[in-house]
């Protein structure tokens, strides 16, 4: 197996993009990796397309099909990926073993999503299908919903508070104030949305004792990286920018329902997940400089980091009250915002949070978001509400 | 044009006394201090310029919108419109959202139009509760006859208060009308209708001092801008 780096990373800035449709979006997006890595578009042997709701949202199918079209990329091979909310990782585990198999050198991973021309609750109601068809979804359950009992069970267990949850949403959504690519890019004020007696309008409670803020927005964007074997940069054949490795990768399953598991708070795919990574890496969660966990909610920022052995269980949210997860802290994670302010446009969030570690990871951020000699990254891809899980460690290439 | 006052006394629709929407002032989401106050018809003039470039943007439905709320303030200020009020939301003095309505007789308000200028801190939502609480809580009124132009209209308040559906014509045309009631307004309050009365001297001066507005270019940036909201 030849060992595999990332050469070019592009994003288009996330959010609701009335006058993109989403091939658009995806052109853009990998236009500005295929640009980012400077290898021209004629040497791209595959294209992997992740993306979960095209077929109900659009009414499309095909969509890898169409873009290397759109792109003029033919006669590169094209499928589309669909794995929920990690159809963006594993888009890129399709490319990664494509290209270490030795079957593909150059090949581009793009991951998007237009979720905003339809309504928030028909957007909730397109991601509820990954849910249990019998047990779960004729229920009325959501993801909010599912987040919500899990946020409670989570708090008897372990006690965290919404203090806890508090901080991670302040955090997450300062940090997209600085990230042009963020969705949402208002700074929250604590009064406004927990001490004030007005919060109860500002941040009211969607799914109990989950609140407004605890939720990442509904989201259009896409995201792209182009990746090739790290050889090929050795040869002066992989692009212009620093190489990133994909040292490690990992990926785990679990039931789909929550309450099939022996305990419905233990994140078993997370841990898993991400043992496998580290292994293959090399590495150990003490190792990683900088980390993008998949925050749909609040309490998943939490409790990944405590499944992927960042902090012990129970403290997580102590962590992240004690600035722990912040820039110069312990462990910062998700300095782009996260999916709390980022944005999660589905199909894209799994590989905007590769782009984000590729950035971090080459020194290539402004001062505010940038961990100093950043080595090593982490991402976590959370797919159903635990039930697939991918994670990556990335690895600084010192050429 | 010097006005013909014997004809305008024809043209100008009887006036129900109205007791003044006490001013109060609410913290949003981002820290920001939010003064609601009821606008004086001298302010229509300033109102209108913020309203003007909402006219040209499609989006979430601000162009029908705000024509009518610029025609019903243009009415208002004219004296072509029976017992209507407009109150109004100020950052540092800057207008930031118009809710308007009227009375159509002692016992029922009838609801215009909710205008928020700057958007995602729930400002549509904080002032038309401040909106229904004039027609419940100081007009005395029995109910509020409601209809919603744009999704998001909807989903605010059909939904969220919940109003109750009827088939009365609504005079802005369009659906049947929704209906809030005291029994609703006052199940809804605690979780909808907030605020802190009296207003600092201080930030109730700024808002009294000039109405501000921003220039087209931000205006239409916050409504209109390629990011989320």
């Amino acid at each position: 197996m030849r060992d595999v780096a990332i050469i070019g990373a592009g994003m288009i800035p996330f959010g609701r993009r009335d006058e993109d449709t989403l091939m658009e979006m995806l052109a853009y997006a990998s236009l500005k990796a295929l640009d980012d890595c400077g290898l021209g578009d004629k040497t791209v042997d595959a294209v992997y397309v992740a993306n979960m709701g095209g077929g109900m949202l659009q009414h499309q199918s095909a969509i890898a099909s169409s873009l290397v079209d759109r792109l003029s990329l033919m006669p590169a091979a094209a499928e589309t990926i669909e794995n929920g909310p990690a159809s963006g990782a594993s888009a890129i585990k399709a490319g990664l073993l494509a290209v270490a198999s030795g079957y593909y050198d150059y090949v581009l991973v793009v991951g998007g999503e237009k979720m905003r021309e339809v309504t928030g609750w028909r957007a909730t109601d397109v991601v509820a299908t990954m849910t249990h068809p019998q047990a779960e979804y004729p229920y009325g359950i959501t993801l909010p919903g599912m987040a919500g009992m899990f946020t409670r069970l989570y708090m008897e267990k372990y006690g965290v508070t919404r203090e806890h949850l508090l901080a991670v949403s302040l955090k997450n959504q300062e940090m997209g104030t600085l990230n042009p690519y963020a969705h949402v890019e208002m700074a929250l004020d604590r009064e406004g949305i927990f001490d004030s007696p007005d919060a109860v309008v500002n941040n009211p409670v969607s799914a109990d004792p989950l609140h407004l803020y605890d939720l990442c927005p509904v989201s259009d964007g896409a995201a792209a990286v182009v990746i090739c074997p790290l050889e090929m940069t050795k040869a002066g054949k992989g692009g212009q920018k620093t190489p990133v490795l994909i040292a490690g990768f990992g990926q785990a399953t679990d039931t789909q329902t929550l309450q099939e598991r022996d305990d419905p708070t233990d994140l078993k795919a997370v841990t898993l997940a991400a043992q496998k990574a580290f292994e293959m890496a090399k590495l150990k969660p003490s190792d990683i400089d900088v980390a993008e966990l998949h925050d749909a909610f609040t309490i998943l920022e939490i409790a990944e980091s405590e499944h992927v052995g960042f902090f012990k269980k129970g403290e997580g949210g102590k962590a992240a009250v004690a600035g722990k997860t912040r820039l110069g802290g312990q462990i910062p994670i998700n300095l782009s915002g996260g999916l709390k302010a980022r944005g999660h446009p589905v199909g894209a969030t799994g590989v905007a949070q590769v782009v984000d570690i590729v950035w971090q990871l080459r020194h290539e951020l402004p001062k505010t978001r940038q961990v100093q000699k950043a080595r090593h990254g982490l991402t976590v891809n959370f797919g159903g509400f635990g039930n697939n899980v991918l994670a990556f460690v990335l690895k600084r290439v010192e050429v | 044009m010097p006005l013909d006052m014997e004809l305008e006394a024809v043209l100008r629709p009887i006036q129900y006394p109205m007791v003044p929407y006490p001013p109060k002032v609410i913290t949003l989401a981002n820290g920001k201090k939010m003064v609601v106050r009821q606008a004086a018809r001298q302010d229509v003039p300033a109102i209108l310029k913020s309203v003007h470039p909402c006219l040209f943007i499609e989006r979430d439905y601000y162009d029908i919108v705000s024509a009518r709320l610029y025609g019903e303030l243009l009415a208002w200020y004219r004296y072509r419109v029976k017992s209507e009020y407009c109150l109004m939301g100020q950052i540092d003095g800057y207008l930031v959202g118009i809710v308007n309505g009227r009375m159509e007789d002692e016992k029922v308000g009838m609801s215009y139009h909710t205008l928020a200028i700057d958007r995602g801190l729930r400002i549509g939502s904080h002032l038309f509760a401040a909106k229904m609480e004039y027609h419940m809580e100081y007009l005395k009124q029995d109910s509020v006859l409601i209809v919603a132009e744009s999704p998001i209209g909807f989903r605010r308040w059909m939904i969220e208060y919940p109003l109750e559906a009827t088939q009365i014509p609504h005079e802005l045309g369009g659906g049947d009308s929704y209906r809030l009631t005291r029994k609703i307004y006052f199940k809804a309050k605690p979780r909808l209708v907030v605020g802190t009365r009296p207003v600092p001297q201080e930030w109730m001066d700024e808002a009294m001092a000039e109405v501000k507005f921003a220039d087209d270019d931000t205006i239409r940036e916050r409504i209109a801008g390629l990011k989320g909201r």
